[in-house]
């Protein structure tokens, strides 16, 4: 009988793991590649970003330039001539098209001789040197424009970041966003850390129908706190305010965080607690001595829950907050402001993006383990 | 004060506060009110400790009654007063909203996200649970696709506006479209569609959640059932259907209604991506139209997502009630 089982699964797994390897790979790639682009495009100038996608970064790309000459004519053979390199007296650069019309930059191949309107010729060598030759009886008024290609290698810098975080305010709305964040989660683990210890291991009348509360206030939809909570600051003086969105947001992130901890205190081992009250202990010290040290996996994951939940949060802050700008905490900073008035600026904006999910990012990546630990804790039960 | 500095000054009187106020009431009740010594020694004692959990549940009752349990009637109450909240309308809120066409598509577009959000995260990450479930580096994969749930949504809209991007340079959307030859769109002025364009976003953001979570379910289930079930000759799709998934049905309905409430509350990916405009309009960012203009339709609005989460709401308390017991 063993021997069939592992026949089975062993079977399953070389049937099937190819595809699956490869299902696997392309949902990942699929997931990463909106991030990956913003990433990458956070690193590019504006040009670079309209030129070519992000996708093309790596590898050079083709950029056309119009390029008005300067220089005087001379009197040849052949009509006004007017030479040259279009990368300047010092630059230097690899041509690999030009023309004579801004429509047509690609008409002709370096080291060609172009036939531009009116028996007009132009010669670009590949390292720039130009040729231009007029055949009218009179010398030209201007010297023309001319529109080359060339090879860009890719380009990276961190002009964008710099550009944000000195010049454009995201400064100031990343000191707000850790403002609001560090109160509101800190606050409500201690007020739900005593009252999940009283729901989990004391015992009073009305409990079963309390914690049956607390549930049903997971869900209640925080729009509906906004209008009376907003008034009831206006009245008792803190408007909209810090104090107010510290107010909220521990408000808010109660239920959860006096669920997690309950569920995780009632399974505690109660011999540990019974000895400690047989010892003498009272409740006071058996929660600060015993159930809060041992209670840290849940009292980390809801702060980590708390800390990503009120750094994204974008409705409590335009609601809570002042809505003047050096109030803005970052959310409300590119949804409000850089959408806007930035709207075309993609280098600008993806830099804000990820100047917002740094951090969070950061959290994800090294207390992973507490935030899945703490998903559970609140959903599988 | 710098508002950082205010900010962590609040921390310290906070925590402070709360210990004190703890450690304080539990002195006082101890110590002054019942204390454990003299004649009545037992009775104080027994006293005390009926007292003490009221103590230690007193600041989180009051917060969440303050926040959560009173906004549900002071809502509803402003919801029947007019904009100004001077005259009594009774109804007639909730008869403007019935009679505005903006709020019927709301209420339709929020039917489908409710619809399509959690069914689509919920099958994406049930399918990824499974199929990293015996690879080696599932646990990369299956961290990689949890990420963006550390993304705002406000990140996140950015995120895939870049995907939208009309700009066949820029967006990836438009230039796979470029390169069968196809004329460039903007994927969040297609009419209907763009409704599904926006809900793509959440999924995305949430499809990690539903994975960790069906994953860990998954691995829960006992290996007796799915070893006899290879012994009577079940194929691997056989054993995922007809054993696997009807043992963790429990898990994938509190999956599928956790995403549903959220659905109920994000008005971030809307707001950002499209302002409600083009037909994409829901009831969270219709109501964030008339926050600050027009309290009696916005609290109205409120209360019609309360409505919607009803049920769910009392289907969990219902599974509480049942689980304390």
């Amino acid at each position: 009988m063993a021997a069939a089982t592992d026949d089975g699964i062993a079977g399953a797994k070389s049937g099937l793991s190819l595809v699956t390897n490869i299902t696997v790979l392309l949902l990942v790639v699929l997931w990463l590649v909106p991030t990956v682009g913003l990433l990458v495009s956070s690193f590019r100038d504006r040009d670079a970003i309209s030129g070519s996608g992000w996708w093309r970064a790596f590898t050079a790309t083709s950029q056309n330039f119009a390029i008005s000459t300067e220089g005087e004519f001379t009197e040849t053979p052949d009509g006004w001539t007017l030479t040259g390199n279009v990368f300047g007296p010092d630059g230097s650069g690899d041509v690999s098209a030009f023309g004579g019309r801004r429509s047509e930059p690609n008409a002709f191949a370096p080291g060609e001789t172009g036939e531009l309107v009116r028996g007009r010729t132009l010669t670009i060598e590949a390292n720039g040197d130009f040729v231009y030759v007029d055949p009218d009886e009179e010398e030209p008024s201007r010297t023309p424009s001319l529109y080359v290609a060339t090879e860009v290698p890719p380009t990276f810098g961190t002009d964008n970041y710099e550009t944000i975080l000195f010049s454009n305010g995201m400064d100031r709305a990343f000191i707000n966003t850790l403002t609001v964040t560090i109160p509101a989660t800190i606050i409500p683990i201690l007020v739900a850390a005593f009252a999940a210890y009283a729901l989990a291991w004391m015992d009073f009348p009305f409990r079963g129908t309390i914690i049956a509360i607390v549930v049903g206030l997971l869900v209640v939809p925080l729009q509906l706190a906004l209008v009376p909570m907003l008034k009831f600051h206006n009245m008792i003086g803190i408007g909209q305010s810090f104090y107010g969105i510290w107010f909220a947001h521990t408000g808010f992130g109660l239920p959860l965080a006096i669920y997690l901890l309950r569920n995780y205190m009632v399974g505690l081992p109660r011999d540990i607690i019974e000895s400690a009250k047989v010892d003498g202990a009272t409740d006071f010290q058996v929660f600060t001595r015993i159930v809060l040290p041992l209670s840290f996996p849940a009292l980390a994951s809801f702060a980590i829950f708390q800390f990503l939940w009120t750094w994204n949060d974008l409705l409590i802050a335009k609601v809570f907050l002042p809505s003047s700008a050096e109030s803005w905490v970052m959310t409300v900073k590119i949804a409000d402001d850089l959408l806007g008035s930035r709207g075309g600026d993609w280098g600008i904006l993806a830099a804000a993006a990820f100047v917002s999910i740094a951090v969070p990012l950061l959290v994800f990546f090294t207390m992973q383990r507490y935030l899945v630990r703490g998903l559970l804790a609140g959903s599988v039960k | 004060m710098s508002p950082l500095l205010q900010g962590i000054l609040t921390v310290v009187i906070g925590v402070g506060g709360c210990i004190g106020y703890f450690w304080s009431s539990n002195l006082v009740l101890d110590k002054v009110l019942f204390p454990p010594r003299g004649p009545n020694a037992g009775q104080n004692i027994n006293r005390a400790n009926a007292i003490r959990p009221w103590l230690f549940l007193l600041p989180a009752m009051a917060a969440l009654g303050l926040y959560l349990v009173y906004p549900v009637f002071g809502s509803f109450w402003r919801s029947l007063f007019n904009r100004a909240g001077t005259d009594f309308v009774g109804a007639g809120n909730y008869a403007a909203l019935m009679g505005d066409s903006e709020f019927r598509g709301a209420l339709f577009n929020n039917f489908l996200w409710v619809l399509f959000v959690p069914a689509a995260s919920t099958f994406l990450g049930l399918l990824v649970a499974q199929l990293t479930d015996r690879l080696k580096w599932g646990n990369i994969a299956k961290s990689l696709i949890f990420m963006p749930m550390a993304i705002s949504f406000v990140g996140a809209s950015l995120i895939w506006k870049f995907v939208y991007a009309v700009d066949p340079e820029i967006g990836i959307i438009n230039a796979i479209r470029d390169t069968f030859g196809m004329a460039p769109v903007d994927p969040l002025q297609v009419d209907f569609w763009n409704n599904f364009f926006l809900m793509v976003i959440l999924v995305w953001v949430q499809t990690g959640f539903a994975m960790v979570i069906l994953s860990a379910a998954l691995r829960g289930i006992p290996e007796e059932t799915i070893e006899a079930a290879i012994i009577d000759g079940a194929s691997p799709v056989q054993i995922f259907f007809r054993i696997k998934i009807p043992q963790i049905m429990g898990t994938i309905v509190v999956v599928w209604t956790t995403i549903t409430i959220l659905v109920l509350k994000v008005f971030d990916i809307v707001y950002a991506m499209t302002g409600g405009n083009f037909g994409t309009q829901i009831l969270p960012s219709y109501m964030m139209e008339y926050m600050f203009r027009d309290d009696g339709r916005a609290t109205a609005v409120a209360f019609v997502i309360m409505i919607i989460v009803l049920p769910v709401m009392v289907w969990n308390i219902v599974q509480a009630k049942r689980e304390v017991h």
